[in-house]
């Protein structure tokens, strides 16, 4: 028997392990792969620096060039000395602050949209965090939420009414998101469940329902509730504008989520249905405590999904006239006082949306990866 | 035993439905009645006569049919439709081309390139669309005036007005060679089946690229030549603010298309990738092992695999795309909600019928996309001998 021992295990290779390895694998594999590399590499050295210098370097933010501070396009350095290397002009987005956040809801009341804000916060937190404490009575908190928002934001009981044509801005764009996932939701649940019905004229009605709204566009559901929902209405009745636009809304994402829980209720085993009608569990009570708990937990990741849908969609009242964070921009931007900065604005109001959607969107992949490692272990 | 009826379960499921329908004819007929008195209060008359009265207004862009403000409400709805359609058409075949690149894009061995994919489709899935069309009109607008519009061999013009260049004119015999080219296309069809039916049968190839492209290519060259020329090019001449002559691409047009194709795209290549991915590591090892070349085992083996996947929910991008197509209202693009549910519907204030009839529209395309998107699907589904 020989001994083994003076043998030198090897290192491998330097070029096939660290960041040089990685870097040949991942960059450099091939004489395509390189070329494709140094042109991508040259295209964001061109690209980069541009954007870093537009928007924060040679960008006004208080103050232009000269050190003045800036109160209108006038004074906006790209305006002012059109010759020089001028960046963004922020300025527009500073002074404008408080419309775009909150529209023209009158200041000294603005704290109630701050709570509201705030309190969204706390009501979201037994949805994102599962294992909080005092989740139970949290969650008492968030289905009440709607009715503290509402009265909070447009008033009574003692607080003074702010008609909604006051609001706008993100405060319109998230009432329209917040209450239109909120209401749709459990309109939805009851569409999926009435499509799957056994009962055919109710099966009829909802898939009727969903199909028709899923087949035509949201502008039309919203010019329907803005121009022909008046003449449905009888006398006397004035539907606010933002409700109005809310019921379009609602309408439209319920359609979406029924079909999206639809899916989850075609993904539980038949098994549960009979076993559930077996312990002699009502048509209601089975869906309350066994189906409807499971099809939801499972769909998720696609409600959040329609969900983001939504909240890009809500950008679409614009049109019919509300001023949400888009209408605001929008406003700010035929105002003579500051037209011809559409890039800042177009870009500040994406980035607002891009931190609303990407973190919804990172939201369903956790959900999506936890779910899928949750039915693993249940498979073991 | 129970005698009460109501745990009896078909008799409630009887009586559910009932009260639903009575429920429903009830509220319509309220509706009915209140929208009756609502209409004949604001004087306006029901009926769809409005539709042959004059229109009264321009329609900037109209590249199928000549309109003018003297043409009827009807025409309106039509050029209305047509543009619809035309961006519609566009933006999916564009969509597509783009969807499927980068869905390939992201899954390249390339880190730096898949990285590039990878921000490009977060960003636009992330952001509303229609400030994406916006944002591509404002920068649309921005280009050098006519005066100073940049300009390629002097045929095509770049201007904040729109994309000038060169206008087909056909003169007698040109119906000719429009129809060489249909034939070339109906030969080359031909020509493909019966190439595939050979390899079926026999294992042999054909060239079936190169050929078919020559006859698709050559043909109509050919008898272009023969019936001596009869089209001709008619190019855009800068005269005084405005070019004479040529064709012109309208800047809200080039924007919904953009927009629509960018935004979709982000879309499909999701589910390009996903489909890819979902083709098992099995298939491509062992079309490796049989021989086959990098690019044939994505275009015989993988390809064909993931279109499965793929094809359903590309047939919902489509439609999402088609319906999206109506934010061209933002910009001032004449699609069937701006021309004929926005215009015609302020001037007439016939609201019910406009709305009416452009939901229906909408849901005829919608149907009619599913349908064909349907019968492609199941063309494509694997078929168990």
């Amino acid at each position: 028997m020989e001994n083994n021992s003076n043998f030198e295990t090897r290192k491998p290779p330097v070029a096939t392990t660290g960041i040089l390895g990685w870097c040949r694998q991942h960059l450099f594999s091939n004489w395509v792969n390189s070329f494709i590399t140094l042109l991508v590499i040259y295209f964001l050295y061109q690209l980069i620096p541009w954007f870093l210098d537009w928007s924060v370097f040679s960008a006004d933010f208080w103050t232009n060039y000269k050190g003045e501070l800036i109160v209108d396009r006038t004074f906006c350095s790209r305006v002012a000395d059109p010759e020089g290397d001028h960046g963004a002009c922020w300025a527009i987005i500073i002074v404008r602050f408080y419309q775009f956040m909150y529209g023209f809801y009158p200041s000294e009341q603005v704290w109630r949209v701050n709570l509201t804000y705030f309190l969204l916060v706390v009501a979201l937190l037994p949805l994102l965090i599962e294992k909080i404490p005092g989740r139970k009575h949290l969650i008492k908190f968030t289905i009440a939420f709607p009715i503290v928002a509402f009265v909070l934001l447009y008033g009574g009981f003692g607080f003074q009414i702010i008609p909604t044509n006051k609001w706008g801005g993100l405060l319109v764009t998230l009432v329209l998101g917040v209450f239109g996932i909120a209401i749709a939701f459990p309109l939805g649940i009851l569409l999926a469940l009435g499509r799957r019905s056994q009962l055919p004229v109710i099966s009829m009605f909802c898939t009727l329902f969903i199909e028709f709204i899923r087949g035509v566009p949201l502008i039309t559901l919203l010019f329907f509730g803005m121009v022909m929902l008046p003449l449905f209405l009888p006398e006397g009745l004035n539907l606010d504008g933002l409700v109005r636009v809310l019921v379009a809304v609602t309408l439209f994402q319920a359609a979406y989520m029924a079909e999206v829980i639809r899916g989850g209720l075609q993904a539980i085993p038949r098994g549960q249905y009979e076993a559930a009608q077996s312990v002699g569990l009502s048509y209601w009570q089975m869906n309350r405590k066994i189906i409807l708990p499971q099809a939801i937990r499972i769909s998720i990741p696609s409600i959040v999904n329609t969900s983001i849908g939504l909240f890009k969609d809500t950008t679409l009242v614009i049109i019919i006239g509300l001023l949400d964070l888009l209408g605001i921009g929008r406003g700010a931007l035929a105002d003579a006082t500051w037209m011809g900065l559409s890039n800042e604005v177009y870009v500040f109001v994406a980035l607002v949306f891009f931190i609303f959607t990407f973190s919804m969107s990172r939201y369903s992949l956790y959900l999506e990866k936890k779910l899928k490692t949750g039915i693993n272990m249940g498979a073991d | 035993m129970q005698n009460n009826l109501f745990q009896d379960q078909k008799f409630r499921g009887i009586l559910y439905q009932t009260l639903v329908v009575g429920f429903f004819a009830l509220g319509l007929y309220f509706v009915i009645n209140t929208t009756a008195y609502n209409l004949e209060k604001r004087n306006i008359a029901t009926g769809f006569g409005f539709l042959n009265n004059p229109a009264g207004f321009d329609i900037s862009f109209s590249p199928f049919l000549d309109f003018k403000s003297t043409d009827t409400h009807l025409k309106v709805y039509f050029v209305g439709v047509l543009n619809t359609l035309l961006v519609s058409f566009c933006g999916c075949i564009a969509a597509t081309i783009l969807g499927f690149i980068v869905g390939i894009i992201r899954l390249s061995s390339n880190w730096l390139l898949s990285r590039i994919a990878y921000i490009y489709v977060e960003f636009t899935r992330n952001t509303p669309l229609l400030l994406q069309i916006i944002l591509w009109y404002a920068i649309l607008i921005q280009l050098p005036r006519i005066k100073q519009a940049p300009q390629i061999w002097e045929t095509f013009y770049i201007s904040n007005r729109g994309l000038f260049g060169p206008k087909p004119i056909f003169l007698d015999g040109s119906n000719i060679v429009i129809l060489s080219l249909v034939l070339g296309f109906i030969i080359s069809f031909f020509i493909a089946r019966w190439a595939k039916k050979r390899q079926d049968t026999t294992g042999q190839q054909f060239p079936i690229f190169t050929t078919n492209l020559s006859i698709i290519v050559f043909l109509p060259l050919v008898v272009f030549f023969i019936m001596g020329s009869p089209i001709t090019l008619e190019y855009p001449v800068l005269k005084g603010f405005n070019f004479k002559g040529g064709a012109v691409i309208r800047p809200e047009f080039i924007a919904m298309f953009l927009a629509l194709s960018i935004y979709t795209a982000a879309f499909i290549s999701e589910t390009v990738r996903s489909g890819i991915l979902s083709v098992t590591k099995g298939q491509r090892e062992a079309s490796g092992a049989l021989g086959l070349k990098k690019n044939w085992i994505m275009r015989l083996i993988i390809i064909p695999q993931a279109l499965r996947v793929i094809v359903p929910p590309l047939t919902s991008q489509y439609l999402n795309l088609t319906k999206n197509s109506s934010l061209g209202i933002a910009v001032g693009y004449a699609d069937l909600v701006h021309g004929f549910g926005g215009i015609s519907l302020n001037q007439t204030g016939q609201a019910i019928e406009c709305m009416a009839i452009t939901m229906a529209t909408y849901l005829l395309i919608s149907l009619t996309i599913s349908f064909f998107m349907n019968i492609y699907n199941r063309s494509i589904q694997f078929k168990e001998k």
